[in-house]
């Protein structure tokens, strides 16, 4: 490894939008960063994602904490990232006597956590969404967003990359260097295997970061640390054909199938949720997809006979305590783990949680930490640096 | 709706009692001296796809194995293949829909071999930076559709997914490696026809030589390869019916619009 100056040096582990976005920031914190990715970069739950850009207006009821961030993050990316998302806005959409009961709350509940929120009647979502129920009672528009799942975060790899982070795709953290200090047991860097010329080489490391998602407990106990992080699969299922411009979710609590996004000549319909040990090996249940089509046809009627393009699962990695049974009681929020004052460890820290919307603010957190640890003094920048085009990754 | 759906039968299962399969995955790692192809028998459910078989190979049978995905639903180019000597999305590709007991998976062609199946895209987009093209465009909705308060018009990413087939399917770029190939054209296309701060006539003349449109050999091999119905050559030939129509347009002593 050619480092060329005495910078802390900090691994980070997974290429995914955690990963990349922790990179960009700790760069230009003025550190040293070298990113190892056992697959493609996105190639975990990344770019399975369905594409949302968040408003908050989902978790505006259950989880304030995490509408304030997805609101406030969105607004934080659509200026540093321009272009890499259709600002449709989104609508919530009440189709049952229930689900409108629903809309004070939900409405109320957007304006208190600062998620910009405008009630729409029924003729006017059906005008601006013609494929829409025609049974539906009222909608509120929201400035959810779409993005591309993969190419918002590779934006983040080329700032990173040109900025001086070394990016390593196809290559796998297989062990931890540790050594037994007399306060403890402290990690010093990562072994790994490069898949491209099956050569296996150690990377020193001030300071390694642990941003694998669902895999982030398999990282960790590499590093002889529990992370409670629970792998949450959700299926998801693309239709042939674009039956709406704007985010459709319905107005009711989080349930499966209540969102439908519109993705090129796509549309996406998710998701379901239920919990699992391992996130290579991921079903895609029948039942849930067909339920994917029944609540998605709920909403927009022709996606009943919509032809199917792909069906596919991803896993959420949420924190949680083990026992949870379907993952929507988890909070959305995310957590950075500093191992040296959890378990002992120094040296190595877990970022987990969150959603790709949060990808920023995560890295925020996690660079804070790393910085305190460093004893570093250096502001986060990546809230105003603007970005660079995805294309700029294979430049 | 808290109630977990148990998670039941696996339309994309990699294990038995489903129908078995042979694949036959081409092999490279960097320092080798010539690649080679390595078999793996799985079983496949219905909907099992080629990149849910590759992906179960890797966690499975040989954690070595590379290869590039990321959305899985053709909508990010990342899984682009050759599957049984044909363009292939590899995720959008079902196993039992190939009729064939052997499965033969390579990487696409005319680009740069990284290791196994992965090859570089670096080349794919020194092309599309010729361009210069936009990313992001308009999107007409259904006629009576009003876009609301707040938002100008509606919008949507390119329907080009980057993922480098129809370079791969193209003979001309096989045998010639100045041309600048399907998909750069497509996008100039695009941008003449709806410019977005691009200027039509820089890349009309760009594009209008034997590097360009003009190269093509109207084999429509990357029209078919297309996932995305992008349809390059189609696009080729109306970039040089304008093409024309401006030289002509300037021989008559008219300006260049």
């Amino acid at each position: 490894m050619s480092q060329a100056s005495s910078a802390p040096h900090v691994v980070v582990v997974g290429g995914g939008g955690t990963g990349a976005a922790v990179a960009h920031d700790l760069v230009l914190r003025g550190m040293s960063i070298t990113l190892v990715e056992r697959g493609e970069l996105t190639s975990g739950t990344t770019g399975r994602h369905h594409g949302l850009l968040h408003s908050g207006a989902r978790y505006a009821v259950k989880d304030r904490e995490s509408a304030v961030e997805c609101i406030e993050e969105n607004r934080i990316l659509r200026r540093i990232a321009p272009g890499s998302f259709e600002l449709n806005d989104g609508l919530f959409v009440a189709i049952t006597p229930e689900d409108e009961a629903c809309e004070p709350l939900f409405f109320e509940s957007c304006l208190a956590s600062g998620v910009p929120a405008r009630r729409v009647t029924r003729e006017e979502a059906l005008r601006m969404e013609p494929n829409l129920n025609p049974a539906l009672r009222c909608a509120v528009q929201v400035p959810d967003g779409t993005m591309d799942a993969m190419r918002l975060p590779l934006r983040f790899f080329a700032t990173a990359r040109r900025n001086g982070a070394t990016i390593k795709p196809f290559t796998e953290a297989v062990a931890m260097t540790i050594v037994q200090n007399p306060g403890g047991r402290c990690v010093t860097g990562v072994a790994v295997q490069d898949h491209m010329n099956g050569r296996r080489y150690e990377i020193g490391a001030d300071i390694v970061v642990n941003a694998t998602g669902p895999w982030g407990e398999k990282i960790a106990r590499l590093a002889g640390v529990d992370v409670p992080i629970q792998p949450s699969p959700g299926i998801l299922v693309a239709v042939r054909g674009r039956y709406c411009n704007m985010v459709i979710n319905r107005l009711h609590e989080s349930g499966d199938g209540d969102i439908v996004l519109p993705q090129r000549e796509l549309s996406v319909i998710g998701t379901s949720s239920w919990v699992t040990d391992d996130p290579d090996h991921l079903a895609v249940p029948a039942n849930h997809v067909e339920e994917m089509f029944r609540q998605g046809s709920a909403m927009i009627p022709a996606i009943r006979s919509a032809q199917t393009r792909a069906t596919w699962s991803a896993a959420r990695p949420l924190i949680g305590e083990r026992g949870a049974s379907t993952g929507r009681e988890l909070s959305r929020t995310f957590k950075c783990f500093d191992h040296a004052a959890e378990d002992g460890v120094e040296g190595f820290v877990t970022i987990s949680g969150g959603k790709a919307t949060t990808l920023r603010a995560m890295a925020e957190a996690t660079a804070d930490v790393i910085c305190r640890k460093l004893g570093i003094e250096s502001p986060c920048r990546t809230r105003e640096y603007p970005l660079l085009a995805h294309t700029d990754y294979y430049a | 709706m808290t109630d977990v759906m148990d998670p039941g039968f696996d339309t994309h299962s990699t294990e038995a009692p489903g129908r078995p399969f042979r694949f036959r995955v081409f092999r490279y790692k960097q320092g080798d001296r010539a690649p080679h192809f390595e078999e793996f028998s799985l079983h496949v459910a219905e909907d099992t796809t080629v990149l849910d078989a590759l992906t179960a190979i890797r966690n499975r049978l040989d954690p070595t194995l590379v290869l590039r995905h990321s959305c899985f639903h053709a909508s990010c180019g990342t899984c682009g293949l050759r599957v049984n000597d044909r363009e292939a999305m590899a995720c959008v590709t079902k196993v039992v829909d190939l009729k064939s007991p052997v499965i033969k998976v390579e990487p696409i062609a005319n680009q740069a071999l990284v290791a196994d199946l992965v090859t570089d895209m670096v080349d794919f987009y020194a092309r599309f930076n010729a361009i210069g093209r936009a990313f992001v465009q308009a999107v007409a909705g259904p006629p009576d559709a009003a876009t609301p308060e707040g938002v100008g018009h509606y919008s949507r990413f390119e329907n080009c997914i980057e993922c480098g087939l129809c370079l791969s399917a193209c003979p001309i770029v096989a045998s010639d490696p100045r041309y600048l190939g399907p998909a750069a054209l497509a996008a100039a296309w695009r941008a003449v026809e709806e410019p977005r701060g691009l200027d039509p006539n820089a890349i009309l003349q760009l594009t209008d030589d034997e590097q360009g449109s003009w190269r093509c050999h109207a084999a429509f091999e990357c029209s078919e390869a297309c996932p995305a119905n992008v349809d390059p050559a189609g696009a080729i030939m109306l970039l040089r019916q304008r093409q024309v129509g401006e030289q002509l347009r300037s021989m008559l002593g008219g300006r260049r619009r």
